[in-house]
C-alpha cells in the first residue's frame, strides 16, 4: 500500500514522488489534495496532487523540503511505503470554458496548478500561464507547460529566464496582452497568492487560490484549517482548498500558517540537521 | 423478596462505598499516565458483597444495553470472574472502555436501591475490574463463528458503534469491513478520550480483537471521498454508517480565528492522536500555553482543560454559562478536574477574543450570566446580566460547546435523509436509514452522546442487518 514509485528531486529542494495508490488515482481531479504521513511516528501533511495516471494507480505530488515532514519525504526511494496517503480531499477546481485563463504557479504550485491548466486547455480554454521562481535553475516543467498554453511568460527573481522581478509584475503581464484573461488561478506559496491576489482586485478580474493552511484531520473535523473567507469563517479542507482570493483575510491567513513556527524550529533542528531554504510560506526560490 | 421490607437484612446492609485507589491529584496533573487504578481484588470483592441481589434490580433498567447487573457482581462474589466477564460481554462488547467512561451516576448507579442510603453500588468500578481481570487473563478463546452466508458489510466508521456492529456480524457468518478517515481505529476513543482517562492500548485491544475474528479494517479511507456509499454497494450486501459526531461548534464571537483559540476536536486529536504530548519527541507540534480557558462544561471541556495542567499551563480554567449543577460531565471528571487544580469560572460566557498585534490571543472579554426559567429540558437557562462584561488574560482559549454530525457522508449520498441538526433519519429500533441497505448508529443518528449508547445503537443495527441478510427483509 502507497509504494513509491519514484522520488526525485526536480531542482534544487524541489521534489517529485509519484506514489502507487490506486483507488485515489481514480478518482482524483484537478485542485485537490492528500494527506500524508511519511512514516508511523510522522505528522499528517496535506499535499496538492501535481498529476496522476489512473491506469497505472499511480499519482504525482511536487513538494518542497521546508522542514521536518517534507525532509522526511525527502528521504524516500522507490520501494517504500508511506504510512498514510488518504484521499483525494478537498474540492476540486471548477472546469468550464471560461474564455481565457490565467494559470500561475510557483514554488510547488507549478506542479499543482498543471492539472488544473491541462483540464483547463481540455474544456476550451485559451491558456496563458505564468511561472515564477529566484531563478531560472529552480523552474521546472516549462516545458510540459509550454505545449498546453497559449502564452507562457517566465518571471525569474534575478532576470535568468524571462522577465526579471517576482509577483508584481503581474500587472503588465496583463496589460500586454490583447484582452484581460477571464480567470485568473493561482497556485503555490502564500505570499504569491496573496500578492497576486491583491493585484487583479484593482483589475476585477475572478481570482482562485488554491489555500494552504495548517490541517490534520482533512476531513472537517478538527477545525485548524479555518480562514475567514467574505467575512465567513470556512474550514479550507472541505469547503476549499480553492477560494477567491480577494475575498480571503490574507492578514489571519498569514498570522495563523506561523502558528507553529517555533515548535517546527525545534523540532527540524532535532530531527534533520538540513537547511531549510523556505519558511513560513515565503518562497525564498 | 424485595429487600426494603426486610428490616432483618436491611439491618446488614453495608453501606462502605469502596473507593477506587487513584493517582493523587499532585502527581496526576503532571503526567499521562491513567488516573483510576482500578479496584484490587479485595475492593472488587467488598463491593461486590454490598450488592443486594435485587429480585427486581432497577440498575439494569438504567442500564441501556441492560447488562445483567447482579448476575455479573454473584460472580464476581463467587470469584468466578471468567463467567462474570462472560455475563457482561452477552451485552456490552467493550466493557473495559465502559467501566472507565459511561456516566453511571445517571444511569445504572442512579437506579441503585442503594441510592436511597447515599450508597450506591459502585458497578462501574466493578465492570472495569472484571474487564481487566480478562484483559490480564490473556487470550480468551475466540467466540465459534457461525458459517460463512457469503454476504459482506461494510461500516464507516471505527468508533464504538462501528466496532459494535463489526464484532457481532462477523460472528454470525458475515464478511465485514470498516472503512476509517484517521489513521488509526477506534473513533474518539483514540482522537479525543484522553490517555490518563482511557489507556489508548485498552482502545488498540479492542480493534485487534475484532480484527481476530476476521474484519477487515482499512484506515486512511474517507468514504464520501475515497469511495461513495452508492459506489461501496456494489461490492458489499449492507452498510452501517457510524462515522460519529465530529464537527466541532465555535461560538461565533469575534476573534475565533486568532491564534491560541482551538476547537477542543484540534486540541485533543493533537494530544491523543497525534501524541503531542511527547513533543518534541513526536512530530507533530504542541504550544505550551500558560493560562488556558476552557469554554464549555462536559467531558470535552475537562478533558481538554486537564490535558491544559498536563501540559504545564499554570492555570487552567473552565468557563462555563450555566453553574455546577448543570455540569454535563461525567461527575467523576468533573471531581477529578477540581482535585487537579482547574478553576471553575461558572455563569460565565465569553464574547470576544482579544488579540495582539501578531495575532494571537491575549484576553477574553466574558459576561456574568444568571439563571432563568427552565427550558423545555428542565434545565435552567442562563441569561446575561446586563453590563457585566469584564475581561481575563489567557493566552489559549478551547472551544468545547458541542459537536454535530460530519456532513461527508450525508451531502454525498442522495437518498440519505438528515434532521435539521444535521443527523441522520434512522429508526429507533433497528437503525434502517432512507436509504436500501443502509443502516446508522451512534452520534450521528442521535448527536454527540455517549460510548454505551452509540454501541447499543450498533448492537439493534447488527441484529437488524443480519435479519435483512438471512431474510431479504428489511
Ligand atoms: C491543501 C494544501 C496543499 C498543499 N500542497 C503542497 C504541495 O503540493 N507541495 C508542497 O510542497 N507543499 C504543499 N502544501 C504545504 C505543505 O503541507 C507544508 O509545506 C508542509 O506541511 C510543511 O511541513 P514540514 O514539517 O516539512 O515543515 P514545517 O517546518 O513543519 O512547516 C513549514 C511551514 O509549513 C506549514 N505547515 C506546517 N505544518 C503543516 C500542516 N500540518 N499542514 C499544512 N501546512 C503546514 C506552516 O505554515 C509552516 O510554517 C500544501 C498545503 C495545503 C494545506
Ligand atoms: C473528548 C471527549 C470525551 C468524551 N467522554 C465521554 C465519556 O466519558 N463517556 C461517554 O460515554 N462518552 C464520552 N464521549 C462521547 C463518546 O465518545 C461518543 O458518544 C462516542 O464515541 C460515539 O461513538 P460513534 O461510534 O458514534 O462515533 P465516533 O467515536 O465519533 O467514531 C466515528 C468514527 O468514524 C470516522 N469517520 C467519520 N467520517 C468518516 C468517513 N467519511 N469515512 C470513514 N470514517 C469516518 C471517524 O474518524 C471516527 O473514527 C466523549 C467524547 C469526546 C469528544
Ligand atoms: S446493584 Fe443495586 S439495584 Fe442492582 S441488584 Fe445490586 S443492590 Fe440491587
Ligand atoms: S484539517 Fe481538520 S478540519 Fe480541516
Amino acid at each position: 500500500m502507497n509504494k513509491v514509485i519514484e522520488r526525485t528531486m526536480i531542482v534544487p529542494n524541489m521534489h517529485l514522488l509519484e506514489i502507487e495508490t490506486p483507488e485515489i488515482a481514480s478518482k482524483i481531479k484537478p485542485g485537490q489534495f492528500i494527506i500524508v504521513r511519511a512514516n508511523d511516528e510522522g505528522e499528517r501533511i496535506p499535499l496538492s496532487v501535481a498529476d496522476w495516471n489512473s491506469e497505472k494507480g499511480t499519482i504525482t505530488i511536487v513538494f518542497m523540503e521546508v522542514g521536518a515532514s517534507t525532509g522526511a519525504l525527502a528521504c524516500l526511494q522507490a520501494g517504500d511505503e508511506l504510512a498514510t496517503c488518504v484521499g483525494p480531499l478537498g474540492n476540486e477546481t471548477q472546469i468550464a470554458n471560461y474564455g481565457t485563463v490565467l494559470c500561475i504557479g510557483g514554488c510547488y504550485g507549478i506542479g499543482s496548478i498543471y492539472p488544473v491548466a491541462r483540464a483547463l486547455k481540455e474544456a476550451g480554454n485559451q491558456i496563458i500561464t505564468v511561472l515564477e521562481a529566484r531563478s531560472s535553475y529552480l523552474l521546472y516543467w516549462v516545458k510540459k507547460f509550454a505545449t498546453l498554453s497559449n502564452k507562457i511568460f517566465n518571471i525569474t527573481r534575478d532576470g535568468s529566464l524571462g522577465m526579471k522581478g517576482h509577483i508584481n509584475r503581474l500587472t503588465e503581464i496583463i496589460n500586454s496582452l490583447p484582452k484581460p484573461p477571464d480567470r485568473i488561478i493561482v497556485n503555490g506559496c502564500t505570499y504569491l497568492m496573496a500578492h497576486a491576489s491583491e493585484l487583479t482586485r484593482e483589475l476585477g478580474i475572478t481570482t482562485l487560490v488554491n489555500l494552504n493552511p495548517i490541517m490534520i484531520d482533512g476531513t472537517g473535523m478538527c477545525g485548524v484549517c479555518r480562514v475567514t473567507v467574505a467575512d465567513q469563517r470556512k474550514f479550507a479542507c472541505v469547503d476549499g482548498p480553492e477560494f477567491n482570493g480577494h475575498e480571503v483575510d490574507w492578514k489571519e491567513f498569514l498570522a495563523r500558517r506561523k502558528a507553529y513556527m517555533n515548535e517546527e524550529t525545534l523540532f527540524f533542528r532535532k530531527s534533520a540537521p538540513k537547511p531549510a531554504v523556505h519558511k513560513e510560506g515565503k518562497c525564498q526560490a | 423478596m424485595n429487600d426494603e421490607k426486610n428490616p432483618e437484612k436491611q439491618s446488614k446492609i453495608d453501606l462502605n462505598r469502596r473507593d477506587m485507589p487513584k493517582q493523587s491529584p499532585e502527581m496526576r496533573s503532571h503526567n499521562f499516565n491513567e488516573v483510576a487504578l482500578g479496584y484490587t481484588l479485595e475492593d472488587a470483592l467488598g463491593e461486590a458483597k454490598r450488592c443486594l441481589q435485587c429480585k427486581k434490580p432497577r440498575c439494569v433498567t438504567g442500564c441501556p444495553v441492560e447488562i445483567d447487573i447482579p448476575g455479573f457482581i454473584s460472580c464476581i462474589v463467587r470469584k468466578d470472574f471468567s463467567a462474570g466477564i462472560k455475563k457482561i460481554k452477552e451485552k456490552n462488547c467493550l466493557p473495559a472502555v465502559c467501566g472507565r467512561v459511561c456516566p453511571q451516576e445517571s444511569q445504572c448507579e442512579s437506579q441503585c436501591i442503594l441510592k436511597n442510603k447515599g450508597a450506591e453500588v459502585a458497578i462501574g468500578r466493578l465492570e472495569r475490574f472484571l474487564a481487566d481481570w480478562g484483559a490480564s487473563a490473556g487470550k480468551a478463546d475466540l467466540p465459534p463463528k457461525a458459517k460463512p452466508s457469503g454476504k459482506k458489510v461494510a461500516i464507516v466508521g471505527s468508533g464504538p458503534a462501528g466496532i459494535t456492529v463489526a464484532g457481532d456480524l462477523i460472528l454470525l457468518g458475515h464478511e465485514v469491513t470498516i472503512f476509517e478517515a484517521l489513521h488509526k481505529a477506534g473513533g474518539v476513543l483514540v482522537y479525543g478520550i484522553p490517555e490518563f482517562r482511557l489507556p489508548k492500548a485498552i482502545v488498540a485491544r479492542e480493534v485487534e480483537y475484532v480484527k481476530s475474528l476476521g474484519v477487515k479494517v482499512f484506515t486512511d479511507y474517507v468514504v464520501g471521498k475515497t469511495r461513495s456509499i452508492d459506489e461501496l454497494l456494489k461490492d458489499f450486501d449492507a452498510i452501517f454508517i457510524g462515522t460519529g459526531a465530529g464537527l466541532p461548534w465555535f461560538l461565533d464571537i469575534p476573534g475565533e480565528n486568532l491564534n491560541g483559540v482551538y476547537s477542543a476536536n484540534e486540541y485533543l486529536t493533537r494530544m491523543n492522536l497525534m501524541k503531542g504530548y511527547l513533543f518534541p519527541n513526536s512530530a507533530t507540534p504542541i504550544k505550551n500555553h500558560k493560562k488556558v480557558a476552557v469554554v464549555g462544561g462536559g467531558n470535552v471541556a475537562m478533558d481538554s482543560a486537564r490535558t491544559a495542567l498536563r501540559m504545564g499551563a499554570d492555570e487552567a480554567h473552565i468557563v462555563y454559562r450555566r453553574s455546577h449543577a448543570e455540569l454535563p460531565a461525567r461527575l467523576e471528571e468533573s471531581e477529578n478536574a477540581e482535585e487537579e487544580g482547574v478553576i471553575f469560572d461558572m455563569l460565565t460566557l465569553p464574547v470576544r477574543y482579544i488579540g495582539d498585534e501578531n495575532g494571537w490571543l491575549k484576553e477574553i472579554e466574558c459576561i456574568k450570566m444568571e439563571l432563568g426559567e427552565p427550558d423545555a429540558s428542565g434545565r435552567r437557562t442562563p441569561v446575561e446580566i446586563p453590563n457585566s462584561n469584564f475581561r481575563i488574560e489567557m493566552d489559549a482559549a478551547i472551544c468545547a460547546v458541542g459537536n454535530s454530525p460530519n456532513p461527508l457522508v450525508p451531502s454525498t449520498t442522495p437518498g440519505l435523509d438528515t434532521t435539521r441538526r444535521g443527523t441522520l433519519v434512522a429508526d429507533q429500533e433497528t437503525g434502517k436509514t432512507t436509504r436500501d441497505c443502509v443502516w446508522a448508529g451512534g452520534d450521528i443518528v442521535t448527536g454527540a452522546a455517549t460510548v454505551i449508547l452509540a454501541m447499543g445503537a450498533g448492537r439493534k443495527a447488527a441484529r437488524s442487518i443480519h435479519e435483512y441478510l438471512t431474510t431479504g427483509k428489511q
